[in-house]
């Protein structure tokens, strides 16, 4: 952010300014003549709805914590006071219920972008990995956020994922211990997670910063996966990815009022109108949809990893569902490594896009398994099989796929340039 | 804002009537933008304003037989003092006789009061918010001995009304009613 | 690629409407409200008529502690009319300048009275098994209104081969059917003055309908609001695409 090349402006006052803080001409340099690849598709539109997402959870987060009380006696009662006697509280209030998983929907999607087209590959790792990150901060200010209105599924979601602690030898019950800071979930735990889910936003919006810091070093990756050469490949960021995105965002936003205003409490469980009683617990846990992937790997394993044949257990089944768990995300970390295939976009690779597309189902398939009651059956089998199945080939997508197919995968040839494929096309078109 | 700096690829579009309709566009599309902001912003600031169930918090009722003559009491009311004065003969004297126009804030007695024996304001200064004093007969009541503020020396009469000091009106009467001779409803 | 995006989203949706919640419970018979769909509304008379029900036969037992006396201006009911039905209650207050709790009738700013004053004398009071606060029970149950529905229309005699426990009542929409409340409705139990059928259906329709709207009381300005909010983003979402092919016309 150097004051090098600054750019000229008309108006005196933004003129003014930028002289001794350069900030119009660094919207100019990142947000306006930005060259972007020419070639995108709507995939593209999900990293700015993800931003929008942020913002829009941050602003009705500001305003329903003026309204919320963190305390376990009065915490219920106040956030129906949000529904009924806050004016226009109910809308505040549906849109961050509703927001949460519309910015894990339109996260989900922009990962499944970056994974398709090879936004992953070099030189764009630190990009990937610092997506991750936000992913991994993502759901756990979801996590903690779902805690606070203290019904049922708050506080049974709240035991048995911090419980999932416990599963550290030796020192695991201390950790839990301390996250709760008491014996149960209770008033101590309730307040440290309001501090933190005020506090985690900010991070990721930090983390969101340098996110496209690193996107603007490297530029867009775009569909064909190829480098650009030069400007007969790009467009000026403004006007035409601005007014393409907010095309996308409205679309985007009509879905997403659909929810508010017509099914608000579709997303959520019943159970969580119900206050917490830590007496009872219901018949049937879940958690909220976006995390039922993970949650299906977790109950998947049910058997200890010893020495066949002995009584010795090396990993017992809580803790290798736990690690099978965290594993999965970690994954996503050194994903660029695991796959080395110089090709980027899974267009050019049919091999890769089969195994691909197989995973997004996979993943969908485990978010139906983690869905069901711990004792359900599917064609007659338990279904934490099909959940264990399910894990098994998450697992083989990137430990055996990935690197096989980096080695063995032919691919198919690139085009010259974006400029020429985009005039192919055209030419297709007429 | 605009900037004459490199920019890669063509303009969208050429000449003077391209110009216009693009001009149009951005400008609509501003205006959807600015319009769909401020509709949401609505909600989130209004929401700020008093819930409904702090506006239909209960009226209160004060049982003043228990008030001497002379005497005052302050009642909690909208999170606000209310000050209950029973005044003795000789201050609705001074209230009623004074010439209206040496006040700053000009109001007869008879506009503050129900009944003149009992005085009830809300024991807020208009000049900034402090609540002053003067509610027992021990306490400074100020040169016209009703209440005095301590924080920038106003000085109220035994009508609420202010005489002397920065405060720019008189104490504010509440809404009240005498439900029977002991007891009052504010509110 | 298009349809796969379109696929994904599908899918992600579908896992929104999990399936299996209720696996021994029988599904309740699905009725018309008229509080369905994105258009519907309340029916004043049935919301007035539900109320009564709640205050004469439910309040008993159950408690509706998030509901105040002034929120039956929403369903049609005076300031007047308001005040007397809050003062028909008794509510302990204070202290008072001595430093004693004394009784007050109802203001319009109190909420419902709970018929117990805690939970522990609820469950004395009824057995052991504690009657849910109704405020939120529609939204608190999956596919709440039929479920209550189901509930104060489903009671049986218990099959020949099942014994129940005095103070057990069989029910067939109760999950497991065993369930402590008894019989709460019976024909012609309370008197409507509008000349509405005095059947258990009408009532538990009404009572529904009265707890579906102390549930979500925002449901109809919601379902308003909607409207003009999606009219807009749709206008927005045409201009914006206008917008973006005359932009884009020429880029290629």
């Amino acid at each position: 952010m150097g004051s090098s090349e600054r750019a000229n402006f008309k108006n005196p006052v933004v003129s003014w300014v930028d002289e001794r803080l350069p900030i119009f001409t660094l919207m100019q340099k990142e947000y306006g003549v930005f060259p972007t690849p020419k070639n995108f598709n709507y995939f593209w539109n999900f990293g700015a709805i993800a931003m929008f997402m942020l913002v829009a959870m941050i602003v009705s987060g500001i305003v329903l914590a003026m309204h919320y009380t963190a305390n376990t006696h009065l915490a219920f009662d106040s956030v129906e006071r949000i529904m009924r006697d806050v004016n226009g509280g109910w809308l505040i209030r549906y849109i961050h219920m509703n927001g949460a998983s519309f910015f894990f929907v339109a996260v989900y999607i922009h990962i499944f972008r970056g994974m398709y087209y090879g936004s992953y590959k070099r030189p764009r790792e630190l990009l990937w990995i610092l997506g991750v990150v936000i992913f991994l901060l993502m759901m756990a200010t979801a996590f903690i956020g779902y805690v606070l209105p203290w019904g049922q599924m708050s506080l049974w979601g709240a035991t048995v994922i911090t419980n999932l602690f416990s599963a550290i030898p030796l020192v695991g019950q201390s950790i839990v211990t301390l996250l709760w800071g008491g014996f149960s979930i209770d008033n101590p735990t309730l307040t440290r997670f309001f501090a933190l889910h005020y506090l985690l936003p900010f991070v990721i919006f930090a983390v969101v910063f340098l996110h496209v810091w690193a996107l603007h070093v490297t530029g867009s990756n775009n569909p064909l996966g190829i480098d650009t050469k030069g400007p007969q490949d790009t467009l000026p960021f403004h006007p035409y990815y601005t007014m393409k995105d907010t095309f996308g965002l409205a679309v985007f936003l009509i879905i997403y009022a659909v929810f508010i205003f017509y099914m608000p409490n579709a997303l959520g469980h019943p159970d969580n109108y119900i206050p917490a009683n830590p007496l009872v617990t219901p018949a049937h846990i879940v958690p909220e949809w976006y995390f039922l992937p993970f949650y299906a790997m977790l109950r998947a394993i049910t058997f200890d990893i010893g020495i066949p044949f002995t009584d010795v257990v090396i990993i017992d089944a809580k803790l290798l569902g736990v690690l099978t768990m965290f594993g999965s995300i970690a994954l996503l970390f050194v994903l660029p490594w695991l796959d080395s295939h110089p090709i980027r976009s899974a267009r050019f690779r049919p091999l890769f896009k089969l195994f691909l597309l197989a995973l997004v189902v996979d993943f969908v398939f485990l978010g139906y398994v983690g869905s069901q009651p711990a004792d359900a059956t599917f064609l007659g089998l338990s279904l934490s099989y099909f959940g264990l199945a399910g894990t098994v080939y998450y697992y083989g997508f990137f430990l055996v796929a990935l690197p096989w197919l980096s080695k063995n995968e032919k691919g198919r040839e690139l085009p010259a340039s974006i400029h020429e494929s985009v005039l192919n096309q055209s030419k297709d078109a007429h | 804002m605009t900037a004459d700096s490199k920019t890669h690829g063509a303009p969208p579009e050429d000449g003077h009537e391209g110009e216009t309709r693009r001009d149009f566009l951005y400008l609509s599309g501003a205006a959807f933008g600015a319009v769909g902001a401020a509709c949401a912003a609505a909600p989130l600031i209004n929401s700020l304003n008093p819930a409904k169930d702090t506006l239909a918090l209960a009226s209160i009722e004060v049982d003043i037989s228990q008030i001497p003559l002379g005497e005052a009491r302050t009642v909690m009311w909208r999170g606000k003092p209310v000050f209950v004065r029973h005044r003795t003969p000789e201050e609705i004297e001074e209230a009623k006789d004074t010439d209206i126009a040496v006040l700053g804030d000009k109001q007869p007695d008879s506009d503050r009061v129900k009944k003149p024996e009992w005085l009830i304001v809300v024991g807020i200064c208009t000049h900034l918010g402090c609540v002053p004093v003067g509610q027992k007969m021990t306490e400074e009541r100020g040169d016209f001995g009703g209440w005095f503020c301590p924080c920038h020396g106003s000085h109220y009469d035994t009508s609420g009304r202010i005489r002397k000091g920065p405060a720019p009106k008189n104490l504010a009467v509440p809404p009240y009613v005498f439900v029977s001779d002991t007891v009052v409803r504010i509110g | 690629m298009r349809k796969i995006a379109l696929l994904s989203l599908a899918l992600l949706f579908c896992l929104a409407a999990p399936s299996a919640w209720s696996s021994e419970a029988v599904e309740p018979p699905q009725k018309d409200w008229s509080f369905d769909g994105p258009t519907g509304t309340f029916d004043r008379a049935a919301l007035q008529r539900g109320y009564k029900v709640y205050r004469e036969v439910c309040s008993a037992c159950h408690a509706m502690k998030h509901l105040a006396f002034r929120n039956l201006a929403d369903i049609g009911y005076d300031e007047g009319q308001i005040k007397a039905i809050a003062a028909e209650y008794t509510f302990v207050d204070g202290p008072n300048d001595e430093g004693d709790m004394y009784e007050r009738p109802g203001l319009p700013s109190d909420h419902f009275k709970s018929p117990f004053a805690n939970d522990n004398a609820a469950k004395a009071a009824n057995g052991g098994a504690l009657p849910p606060d109704l405020s939120l029970i529609i939204k608190a149950r999956h596919d709440g209104p039929n479920y209550v529905y189901g509930i104060l229309t489903g009671y049986e005699e218990p099959p020949a081969d099942k014994a129940l426990q005095p103070g057990q009542n069989w029910n067939k929409y109760m999950p497991g059917h065993v369930i402590a409340m008894a019989p709460p409705l019976s024909d012609d139990g309370i008197v409507y003055e509008d000349g509405s059928p005095q059947r258990i259906e009408q009532y538990a329709a009404d009572v529904v309908e009265f707890l579906t709207w102390a549930s979500e009381p925002s449901l109809e300005s919601r379902k308003r609001t909607g409207v003009k909010v999606l009219i807009f983003l749709m206008v927005m979402a045409g201009v914006m695409y206008a917008i973006k092919r005359k932009i884009w016309a020429g880029a290629h």
